[in-house]
C-alpha cells in the first residue's frame, strides 16, 4: 500500500522540530477556530439558528480594523476597542433587521434569512471595497517572531490561545453568574416560558448577538494579524469551519465549541503533516469530521440529548 | 390574497416581456449606427479576479484613447463584467456579440472564463483575443480564439530554466490545486526541470492548497524539513503572498518563484517585506520596452495613473492593438474577415515587443523575469523565444 | 369531465410551448436563446430543490454538488475521443474511461442516476438529521464532491476543467427536458408519494404515526431531487460547453434557493416562475452595473457589483416581507384560470375579500 508506506515514511522522517512546529501551528489555528466558534455557539444556543452571517461579520470587522489603522491612523489598541464596538453594533443591526421580524416564522425561513444576510454582506463588501485584497495593518508587537530552539513562534500564536481562554472564562462567567446570563439560559431552555415569566426576549437576544459579534471582532483581529489579506470572501470558509467546530463540540455548549475548534485546527494541520499527499483534500477534512460526528453522536461531544416534543 | 398573487404574476411577466423586448429594440439601434466600430470587452470586474480585470481594463481603455479610430470610424468599447463566473462569462459574451453587435471580443483575465466564451465565439464566428488567459485549451481546437499572451507551458519552462541556471537542483512545488493556471504551470515546470537536471527526483515535493486557503503552515513545515533549493509556487497573488509570508515566518529561506499573476501591486501590499526577492516570469518591463509603441504606452500610463504599468495592462493594451491592426488590414468590419486578418498577425509593433501569432493563435513573445526589490518589481532577466 | 378537460388543456399548453421553443430556436438570436435556456435549466434545478426543500420539508443545500456530478458525467463522456488528448493535456485520462463516448442523452441519464446513487449513499446518514444540521451536512457533501473532483485529475482533469463538450444551445431539447421534469414532478406530487411528502413536511411525528415510512420517503425525495439536479447540471455543462470545479462552489446553490423562495416553497409552478424571474431579472439588473448618467450627471452608485447588492437585498426583502413567495404552496390550476378568465374582476374581489 503506497498510501500507508508514505504515512510511515512521513512519521519516521519527521524530526522533533517539525513535529513541535506542527503542534504550534495546529494550536494557533485551533484556538482561532475556537474563538470564532464560541460566537456561533452562543447564538445557536439561544436562538436555535445558524447565524450564517457570522463569518461575514468577521470579514467586516477586518475591514473596520483596516480603516481604523491604515486609513485613519488610529493606534492599534484603540482601533481594537473601536472595532469591537463597531462590530457589536453591526451584529445588533443584523439581528434587528434580518432575524427579529422572523421570530415566530418557521425555522427554514430564519435559515434562509441568515443565508441572505451573509450573501448581502459579501456583496456589499465587494461593492464598497472592491474585490481587490487589502493588507491587514501590521502590528509589529504581535507579528514578530520568537524562536524556541528551531521552532518559530509568532507572538500572535501565543496571544490567540490566551484570548480564546480569556473569552471562554469571561463568557462562562457571564452565562453562569450574572442576571443576564440567567435570562439567556432561560431563553435557551424554553423561550415561550421565558417570555411568560417576564423576560424581555428581544433584549436578551440582542445582547447575545452583541456578545457574539464582539467575539467575532476579537477573532477577526487575531485572524487579520495572523493571515493579513482581507477580501470580501474572507469569512466564508472560516465561518463554515467554525460552525462545524461548534457542532463537533455540541452546539450551544461554549466549552464544546473550544474543544471542537481545537480538534478541527489540529486535525487540519496533522492531516497535512502525516499524509502530505492528501494536502489537496484538507478542506474536506472538516466536513468529513462533521458527518462522522453527526452520524455517531448528533448532539456533538458535549451536547445534551434533547427529545422532540410532540 | 389572490389578487396579490395575480398581480405579482402579471408584474413578473411584464418584467420578462420588457426585458426581452428591451433587448430586441436595442439591436436595431446598434445595427443602424455604422459610424462606430464596436469592440466588446469582457473582464472580471467583480469577484475573485477583479484585481486582474481592473488592471486589464486600464490597458484597453488607454489603447482606445491613443488609437481611437480605425478605417475612419470611431472605435467604441462596450465593457461588460463577467463577475469571475463562467455562466456569466458565457452570457456576457453572447450578449456582447448578439445585442451589442461587437465585431471582436477582447478578454478575459482567467482562462476558464475565456473557455466559457469559447463556444460562443466559435458558433457566432466572431473573433476573440484573450488578454491574459494562459491555459493552452483556450485556443486549442478553436479557430476564433486568439491571445496576446504566452501560454502556461512556455512560462513553466522559462522558470525551470531560470531555476536551473541559478544553480537550483532540488525544487519543491506548491500548487493551488483548484486553479487551472497554477496546476498548468506546475506541470510544465516539473517536466522541464526534470529534463534539465536529468534527475527524476529533482522535484522533491508537490504540495497542494485550495483557492481561498489562509493557513499554509502545515504544508510549509513539511517543506522546510525537505530543505529545497527553491520553491515554485504559482498561484493567485493573495494566497501566494500569504504563503510566502508564512514561509519566511517559519524560517524557510529558499527563494520563491511564480508566474505572471504575481505582478500586481496587491502581491506586494499583502506580502510586505516578506515577498522581497520573489521571482516571477512576466511579459513586459520598462527596461525591455524596445518598441515605439511601448514608449507611448509608458508615457500615457504614467501620466494617467501615476504608477508603473503591470504586464497585464500591457497585454490588454496589445490585445486591442492586434484587433485594430487586423481591422485595418482586413479593411472591413466583417468579423469573419477580421478573424482571418488576426490569424495572419505578424511582427506587429506592440508594447510587449514584436508580436506574431502562431498556428494555434497564441502570441510568440519573449518573457521577462522580474524580482521584488524594495517594494517594487525590478527587471532581472530576459528570455527570448527559441 | 373537468379532469379530462384539464389534462387536455395541459397537453395543448405543452405542445404550444414546444411550438414557441421551435420559434425561439429558429428566429431568436443566440443571446436570447441562451437566456431562455438558462431559465429552463434553472427551472429544472429549482424544481428538484423544491422537491426536498418545499414538499418534503427537508432543508438541503447540496444542489451544487449534484449538479457537479451531472455536469462532469456529461463533460467526461461526451467529449469526442479524438479531442480528449488535447483536453487532458496535463494528466492523461484514466484508461478505464478514456475510450467511452456517449451521446448526450445517455450521459445526462447516467449523470442523473449517478447523482441519485450518491444521494442514496449520502442520504443514509444525513437524512436522520433535521433542519440546520441537514442543511450544513448537505452543504458539506456538496463541497466534498467539489474537492474530490478538483483532486481526481485523471478522471476530471482537475482544476483545468473540461472543454470541447459538444455545445447544446438548442431551446427545443432543453424545453423537452424541462417539460418532462415538470410533468413527472407534478404527477409525483399528486400521487400518494406527494401526499406523504407533504405530511412529513407538516409534522414528521404525526406522519410517522400515520404509518408513513419516514426514511424511505425522505430518501426517495432526496434521490429524485439529486437525479433532476444531475440532469440540470448536465444540461448546464452542455450549454456552457465547458465545466470546471469552481463552477460548483456552494454559493451556486443560493441561486436556486432564491428561485424557490421567490416562487414559493412547495409550489411547482412557483419554481418555474421563480426560475424565469430570477434568471431574466439578473440579466435585466445588469443595467445597474453599467455607469449611468441622469441629467448629465454620473451617478456614482452605478458600478460593477451594484447589481449583486440589489439582488441580495431582493432576497432579504422577499424572505422578510413576502415569506410565501409568489405562489405560496398553491399551484396554478386550469380551474382557477378559467374562473379568472370568465370574470377577472369578480374573481379577484371574491378572493381578495377572504
Amino acid at each position: 500500500m503506497d498510501f500507508f508506506s508514505e504515512f510511515f515514511q512521513a512519521i519516521t522522517n519527521m524530526s522533533a522540530t517539525s513535529l513541535a512546529q506542527h503542534v504550534v501551528n495546529g494550536v494557533s489555528l485551533g484556538s482561532l477556530y475556537a474563538l470564532i466558534a464560541i460566537g456561533y455557539t452562543m447564538v445557536y444556543g439561544i436562538l436555535l439558528m445558524i447565524n450564517f452571517a457570522h463569518g461575514d461579520i468577521v470579514m467586516m470587522a477586518c475591514y473596520f480594523a483596516f480603516f481604523g489603522i491604515t486609513v485613519f491612523h488610529i493606534p492599534w489598541y484603540f482601533t481594537f476597542i473601536g472595532v469591537i464596538i463597531a462590530t457589536a453594533l453591526l451584529g445588533a443591526v443584523i439581528e434587528r433587521t434580518a432575524y427579529r421580524p422572523l421570530r415566530d416564522a418557521p425555522k427554514n425561513s430564519v435559515l434562509i434569512s441568515a443565508i441572505g444576510a451573509s450573501f448581502l454582506l459579501e456583496n456589499l463588501a465587494n461593492y464598497l471595497f472592491s474585490g481587490r485584497p487589502l493588507r491587514f495593518p501590521d502590528i509589529p508587537l504581535l507579528s514578530s517572531n520568537i524562536e524556541v530552539g528551531d521552532v518559530q513562534i509568532q507572538a500572535i500564536c501565543i496571544v490567540i490561545p490566551i484570548m480564546t481562554f480569556l473569552s471562554l472564562w469571561l463568557l462562562l462567567h457571564i452565562v453562569n453568574h450574572t442576571k443576564i446570563g440567567m435570562a439567556m439560559r432561560a431563553v435557551s431552555k424554553d423561550y415561550e416560558i421565558a417570555r411568560v415569566m417576564g423576560i424581555n426576549i428581544d433584549r436578551v437576544i440582542s445582547i447575545t448577538f452583541i456578545i457574539g459579534s464582539a467575539l467575532a471582532a476579537i477573532g477577526a483581529f487575531m485572524w487579520g494579524v495572523r493571515y493579513p489579506g482581507i477580501t470580501p470572501m474572507l469569512g466564508v470558509m472560516p465561518g463554515l469551519k467554525c460552525f462545524i467546530a461548534a457542532v463537533i463540540g455540541g452546539i450551544g455548549n461554549i466549552k464544546g465549541a473550544v474543544i471542537g475548534g481545537f480538534i478541527l485546527g489540529l486535525g487540519e494541520v496533522f492531516i497535512v503533516a502525516f499524509f502530505p499527499q492528501l494536502s489537496g483534500y484538507r478542506d474536506a477534512f472538516a466536513f468529513i469530521v462533521l458527518i462522522i460526528i453527526l452520524f455517531y453522536k448528533p448532539t456533538g461531544l458535549l451536547g445534551e440529548k434533547t427529545t422532540e416534543k410532540v | 390574497m389572490k389578487m396579490k398573487k395575480v398581480l405579482s404574476i402579471l408584474l413578473a411577466s411584464a418584467v420578462m416581456v420588457s426585458a426581452l423586448t428591451g433587448c430586441g429594440s436595442d439591436k436595431k439601434e446598434s445595427a443602424a449606427d455604422s459610424n462606430t466600430i464596436k469592440l466588446g470587452v469582457f473582464l472580471p470586474l467583480t469577484g475573485d479576479n477583479a484585481a486582474g480585470g481592473e488592471l486589464e481594463l486600464r490597458g484597453i481603455k488607454l489603447a482606445n484613447k491613443l488609437h481611437p479610430e480605425v478605417l475612419g470610424k470611431k472605435v467604441e468599447l462596450v465593457v461588460a463584467d463577467n463577475k469571475s463566473d463562467k455562466a456569466e462569462a458565457a452570457s456576457v459574451a453572447a450578449r456582447l456579440i448578439e445585442k451589442d453587435k461587437v465585431v471582436t471580443l477582447l478578454g478575459s483575465y482567467g482562462s476558464s472564463l475565456a473557455m466559457a466564451a469559447g463556444n460562443i465565439v466559435k458558433e457566432s464566428k466572431v473573433p476573440a483575443i484573450g488578454t491574459s488567459c494562459t491555459n493552452p485549451q483556450v485556443t486549442a481546437n478553436n479557430d476564433y480564439y486568439f491571445r496576446a499572451c504566452f501560454i502556461d507551458p512556455f512560462q513553466g519552462t522559462v522558470m525551470a530554466n531560470y531555476a536551473y541556471n541559478k544553480g537550483a537542483r532540488k525544487v519543491a512545488i506548491v500548487q493551488e490545486v483548484s486553479n487551472d493556471y497554477s496546476v498548468g504551470l506546475a506541470k510544465f515546470f516539473k517536466e522541464a526541470f526534470v529534463k534539465l537536471t536529468g534527475d527524476k527526483d529533482a522535484i522533491i515535493d508537490i504540495a497542494n492548497y485550495q483557492t481561498g486557503d489562509k493557513d499554509f503552515t502545515a504544508v510549509l513545515t513539511n517543506l522546510k524539513a525537505k530543505n529545497p533549493d527553491a520553491v515554485f509556487a504559482p498561484g493567485n497573488f493573495t494566497e501566494s503572498a500569504l504563503l510566502i509570508k508564512q514561509a519566511r515566518q517559519l524560517g524557510i529561506e529558499a527563494p520563491f518563484m511564480g508566474g505572471d499573476t504575481w505582478e500586481t501591486q496587491e502581491f506586494i501590499d499583502v506580502g510586505g517585506k516578506e515577498v522581497e526577492g520573489a521571482v516571477m516570469s512576466t511579459a513586459f518591463d520598462r527596461e525591455k520596452a524596445s518598441t515605439e509603441e511601448a514608449q507611448k504606452f509608458l508615457k500615457a500610463y504614467t501620466d494617467e495613473y501615476k504608477s508603473e504599468p503591470s504586464a497585464l495592462t500591457a497585454m490588454a493594451y496589445d490585445s486591442y492593438l492586434i484587433a485594430i491592426d487586423a481591422i485595418k488590414r482586413a479593411n472591413s468590419t466583417d468579423p469573419q474577415k477580421i478573424r482571418d486578418a488576426i490569424a495572419k498577425t505578424k511582427d506587429l509593433e506592440a508594447v510587449t515587443g514584436k508580436t506574431t501569432l502562431d498556428e494555434n493563435g497564441d502570441a510568440i513573445k519573449a518573457a521577462v523575469i522580474k524580482e521584488v526589490k524594495n517594494g517594487k518589481f525590478k527587471y532581472l532577466d530576459f528570455v527570448d523565444v527559441k | 369531465m373537468d379532469k379530462k378537460r384539464n389534462m387536455l388543456l395541459t397537453a395543448v399548453c405543452v405542445v404550444v410551448l414546444f411550438g414557441a421553443a421551435c420559434f425561439a430556436q429558429f428566429e431568436l438570436d443566440s443571446y436570447i436563446r441562451r437566456i431562455i435556456n438558462l431559465c429552463l435549466i434553472y427551472a429544472i434545478i429549482g424544481l428538484s430543490m423544491n422537491l426536498t426543500n418545499g414538499f418534503a420539508g427537508q432543508f438541503s443545500l447540496g444542489q451544487a454538488g449534484f449538479m457537479a456530478v451531472g455536469a462532469y458525467v456529461v463533460g467526461i463522456f461526451t467529449v469526442p475521443v479524438e479531442l480528449r488528448e488535447n483536453v487532458f493535456y496535463a494528466v492523461p485520462m484514466n484508461p478505464l474511461i478514456a475510450d467511452i463516448e456517449m451521446p448526450l442523452w445517455l450521459a445526462l441519464l447516467v449523470g442523473g442516476l449517478l447523482s441519485a446513487l450518491i444521494a442514496f449513499l449520502i442520504g443514509t446518514p444525513v437524512l436522520r438529521l433535521r433542519g440546520d444540521y441537514l442543511a450544513i451536512a448537505t452543504l458539506g457533501f456538496s463541497e466534498i464532491i467539489r474537492i474530490i473532483i478538483t483532486n481526481a485529475q485523471s478522471f476530471t482533469n482537475g482544476a483545468l476543467g473540461i472543454k470541447d463538450i459538444p455545445a447544446l444551445n438548442d431551446v427545443r431539447y432543453i424545453y423537452i427536458a424541462t417539460a418532462v421534469t415538470f410533468l413527472f414532478i407534478t404527477a409525483l406530487i399528486n400521487s400518494s408519494y406527494g401526499r406523504a411528502f407533504k405530511a412529513i413536511r407538516e409534522d414528521e411525528i404525526a406522519a410517522e404515526a400515520m404509518g408513513i415510512n419516514l426514511f424511505r420517503h425522505k430518501c426517495l425525495a432526496f434521490m429524485l431531487s439529486a437525479f433532476f439536479a444531475g440532469i440540470g447540471g448536465g444540461l448546464y455543462g452542455a450549454l456552457l460547453g465547458t465545466v470546471d470545479p469552481k463552477n460548483f462552489l456552494f454559493t451556486l446553490t443560493y441561486n436556486f434557493l432564491l428561485i424557490i423562495v421567490l416562487g414559493g416553497m412547495g409550489s411547482i409552478t412557483g419554481s418555474m416562475l421563480g426560475a424565469v424571474i430570477v434568471t431574466a431579472g439578473l440579466e435585466f439588473l445588469r443595467i445597474f452595473d453599467e455607469p449611468m448618467a441622469l441629467f448629465g450627471m454620473d451617478i456614482p452608485l452605478f458600478r460593477p457589483g451594484f447589481r449583486m447588492v440589489i439582488f441580495s437585498i431582493l432576497l432579504m426583502v422577499c424572505v422578510l416581507f413576502w415569506r410565501k413567495g409568489i405562489m405560496g404552496t398553491s399551484e396554478f390550476t386550469w380551474d382557477k384560470f378559467i374562473t379568472f378568465c370568465k370574470n377577472p374582476v369578480k374573481y379577484c374581489l371574491g378572493k381578495g375579500a377572504k
